[in-house]
């Protein structure tokens, strides 16, 4: 295990930020901190850097006892959401900046820079000043600057939310790949489950400075651990008292027998692109389902169409039982 | 409903939202430029006209007299003293209140503001009131160790130092909030330790800031009047500085010798200001 | 990166919990101690000596000594000439701020923002000589205020020139034009607009810089040397009472009516920092 947290609490005046939180971070994998802004999760990152130091708890990282060295001796590598660029350095001395302060020799930086440049496809950029870059390039070349030190660790907040969609999307794939070949331990903060689903090999779901559930993208996706990572990692439906991901409620037709189904009306139906999300309202309920355009049609479906909606039997175990929550809307869109 | 939304759509809009240039904006225009030629231009080209109302014989007059020499470089030494005293004090405090949390900040953030809304003469007064060699608190302890404050040169800079205190802080604080220290902590989390931080991020970063400080306060320092008239004992040849040349000679019915005196400092507070409306732009960028 | 690039939905404790600051480390707690010795030993323990030297004498002399005919004439003509200076300076300081920032740029627009900062770094007595040369004996104008209670109230206007456009300036450029559209598109003129929408912006950053132009204006001395004449119970202002005692040496005297000056200004600071937190606040 690379890095070992063990009951770690931080306080912000009265605010809790973590609470007694334990987690062991695997080496060599990508993991992600996963949940709500003022969840706990970039504390924690900045706990592990050394930029933030926890009231109690101790801190681990390759077996060295890191729980009271500063971030200078801790040999992890930082990326900030906002990149914290070297605004007055060139992209070049940028990257150098970490291999500078540990007093390596001129040719052995030179050659190594010029090896991260072209990891981070900045080749061309290398006399430029961060304020000539876009925000996707200066995140790249925060990122190669953090990997020039060769850290036990590297560590990124937020990397990709200060970028637009379509960036973040590109970074996101080449992060991935990236650490495909490089396989440094990372560990990363976001609060978009669909970046984390997509590219991490562990999650670590954080919210109200406890652990809600650690686990790989699949075993969070398909057995939440509770209501909260359930409604967190993706859409979901109240279905009697389960929680149900809406493409797993299966629509039936109303002459039907099979077992545990309840009957409703469909009262909303809307399209959007090749899904299909329909509104069902049975007694005091209003179920939310998901189809695919070709279940769609098989099924004849039409406005205030009487069916009948159960769980499909073989997801069984991804369902949550609700919490004694209060009302909440039949679908949660997690952003 | 239809009716209202267009009417409301037809009005104001077009014209509004991109004022036209009307008798307004040249009217407020005039009235500033009147305001600030009849307080500021209009007196201070004067002061050149009269600085050369005989020819160059009063500012050769001056700097052939060995008293406004001394004058002049001791009011150069006391002010780059004090210029250096307050850079070091000003950008190190400018760290503690942006960077640190501790008890009393707040307090000590109105403090230092203190020094521009006292009096010259007050601060003078102070000054005496514990450095002087009779009476003062510490003065007499001080004399007694060969250390003479007050009537002496370290008085001067004292008195200087205490009217130009806040103005490196005053534009250092702002350029550090603004930065905010995600760029320290880059580079702490990159090996460097706190002074390499300063050095190669910190202090790159504020520069702008630091040089626009140290150029207002050298500017301030320069000129100061009051504080040191009380502090100096305006001795000739020995305590007397630049400004207290140009009292001296204006009411010793010199005028030519205290409107070249003021000429010369002029050009340097006028330089000043345009050094640093040159900079600003490029800080600001 | 500023304000504009962070995320919307972010709580304050979210990225940078440590808004404050840190704690001090032990480097830092030692500099902040030298720091306070040197603060304290050149700004503290003067002024808390000029208080001390005041009160040493006990009230009813330090009453009298403010009271003196002579010290109440110079101080009722120092304060009220400083607040008249401040009103126009709230009027004119907050017009030039306003044409520096709105105007489009004209001829001479940057020559306006050298003028603006001239008298702040014009040595005080140099500025006395400068008014003297336009309104004095001999001027080109024709006119002659030297040694009237005019030229207190013209040496005030030109060292408190800088104090309301610098603090007007930023505020007004920062301003939210979106917020003016809007309401121009609702229907208001732009009088109204000026009076509903940006005044109430700017009233915190024309408050402090009409106190910071107060407190310069009554702590005044260099200007008015060579310009006011320092006529007992016509011109003579604050500042030049405390220095005649001094020279005196009558130190209690001076002490006295200096902790009368010390109290303005610190109200002032007050007013100043409980402003900002205001806007602060707001903002």
């Amino acid at each position: 295990m690379s890095i070992e947290i063990a009951n770690v609490t931080k306080r912000f005046g009265e605010f809790v930020a973590l609470d007694d939180v334990s987690v062991s971070i695997p080496s060599g994998q990508l993991t992600a901190l996963l949940g709500p802004s003022g969840g706990g999760k970039s504390t924690l990152l900045r706990i592990i850097a050394g930029l933030e130091q926890a009231d109690s708890g101790r801190v681990q990282i390759e077996g060295l006892d890191a729980t009271n060295l500063p971030p200078q001796r801790r040999n992890v590598g930082f990326v900030f959401q906002h990149y914290a660029a070297f605004k007055h350095l060139s992209v070049r001395r940028n990257v150098a900046f970490g291999l500078e302060i540990r007093r390596r020799p001129k040719a052995e930086i030179r050659s190594r820079v010029d090896d991260l440049l072209a990891l981070v496809h900045l080749e061309q950029f290398a006399d430029r000043l961060p304020s000539q870059l876009s925000g996707g390039q200066r995140q790249r070349m925060a990122l190669a600057r953090a990997l020039a030190v060769q850290p036990t660790v590297l560590l990124l907040d937020e990397p990709f939310g200060a970028l637009d969609a379509k960036v973040r999307k590109e970074l996101r794939d080449w992060l991935r790949r990236l650490h495909d070949e490089v396989h440094v331990t990372t560990v990363f903060v976001t609060h978009d489950q669909e970046e984390a689903l997509e590219v991490a090999d562990e999650i670590v779901v954080i919210n109200d400075g406890r652990i809600e559930q650690i686990g790989s993208p699949d075993e969070l996706y398909d057995r939440p651990a509770n209501d909260f990572v359930m409604r967190f990692l993706g859409p979901v439906t109240q279905l009697g008292d389960r929680l149900v991901r809406p493409h797993d409620v299966q629509i039936l037709p109303a002459d039907g027998h099979e077992p545990g189904a309840t009957t409703g009306r469909i009262t909303r139906i809307t399209r959007v692109g090749f899904e299909i999300r329909i509104e069902i309202t049975a007694d005091d309920q209003v179920i939310a389902a998901t189809l695919t355009r070709n279940e769609f049609l098989a099924l004849h479906l039409q406005l205030d169409t009487t069916v009948r909606v159960r769980i499909a039997p073989e997801i069984q175990a991804g369902t949550v039982a609700v919490d004694s929550g209060p009302n909440l809307p039949a679908t949660t869109a997690v952003t | 409903m239809a009716e209202h939304s267009t009417a409301e759509a037809e009005r104001p809009t077009a014209v509004q939202a991109r004022p036209r240039p009307g008798p307004a904006k040249y009217l407020l225009r005039l009235v500033v430029l009147v305001y600030l030629v009849l307080l500021v231009a209009w007196p201070v080209a004067l002061v050149g006209r009269n600085a050369f109302a005989n020819g160059l014989t009063d500012l050769r007059g001056i700097l052939d007299d060995p008293d406004v020499v001394h004058a002049l470089r001791l009011t150069i030494t006391v002010a780059v003293t004090a210029v250096v005293i307050n850079t070091v004090f000003g950008v190190g405090i400018s760290l503690l209140l942006v960077r640190y949390e501790f008890p009393g900040k707040r307090l000590l953030n109105a403090l230092l503001d203190i020094p521009l809304s006292v009096s010259p003469i007050v601060v003078g007064l102070a000054l005496v009131l514990v450095y002087g060699g009779r009476g003062g608190w510490f003065g007499p302890t001080l004399e007694n160790v060969g250390f003479q404050v007050i009537f002496a040169t370290p008085g001067i800079v004292l008195a200087t130092v205490f009217v130009a205190l806040p103005l490196v802080i005053r534009e250092v604080v702002p350029v550090l909030q603004e930065v905010g220290d995600e760029q320290e902590q880059a580079a702490r989390s990159l090996g460097a330790n706190a002074i390499q931080t300063f050095r190669r991020i910190t202090l790159p970063t504020i520069k702008w800031g630091v040089v626009y400080g140290v150029v207002l306060s050298l500017a301030r320092s320069l000129g100061e009047f009051g504080a040191v008239k009380v502090v100096s004992g305006n001795v000739l040849g020995q305590t007397r500085t630049a400004t207290l040349v140009v009292e001296e000679k204006y009411l010793n019915f010199d005028k030519g010798g205290a409107y070249a005196t003021a000429l010369l400092l002029t050009l340097v507070a006028v330089a000043a200001i345009i050094v640093v409306s040159v900079i600003r732009p490029k800080e600001q960028r | 990166m500023t304000s504009a690039t962070l995320a919307p939905d972010r709580p304050a404790w979210g990225r940078r919990p440590a808004r404050g600051g840190r704690r001090l480390t032990r480097a830092s707690g030692l500099g902040l101690g030298v720091a306070m010795l040197w603060f304290s030993l050149l700004v503290l323990i003067p002024l808390t000596a000029v208080v001390v030297t005041a009160a040493d004498g006990g009230w009813t002399e330090f009453w009298s000594a403010v009271t003196n005919q002579q010290t109440a004439a110079a101080i009722r003509l120092t304060v009220g000439t400083a607040f008249l200076v401040t009103l126009v300076n709230v009027v004119m300081g907050t017009t030039i701020a306003w044409v520096l920032v709105r105007d489009e740029p004209f001829f001479g627009k940057r020559a306006l923002e050298v003028l603006i900062d001239i008298p702040f770094a014009l040595p005080t007595i140099v500025a006395g000589l400068v008014l003297l040369s336009l309104y004095g004996p001999g001027s080109p104008l024709g006119v002659n205020i030297a040694n009237t209670r005019v030229a207190v109230f013209f040496a005030f206007l030109f060292v408190t020139l800088p104090f309301v456009v610098r603090t007007v300036q930023p505020v007004l450029a920062e301003l939210d034009r979106e917020a003016e559209e809007a309401a121009a598109s609702l229907g208001a003129s732009r009088f109204t607009v000026f009076r509903r929408i940006i005044l109430p912006s700017l009233t915190p950053a024309i408050a402090a810089g009409a106190a910071l132009s107060f407190a310069r204006g009554v702590s005044e001395y260099g200007s008015l040397v060579l310009l006011s004449g320092n006529l007992p119970m016509h011109t003579e202002v604050t500042s030049v009472r405390i220095l005649s005692s001094i020279e005196n040496d009558n130190l209690e005297g001076a002490a006295a009516v200096a902790a009368v000056l010390l109290v303005i200004s610190f109200a002032v600071i007050v007013a100043v920092d409980v402003i900002q937190r205001r806007v602060v606040r707001r903002g």
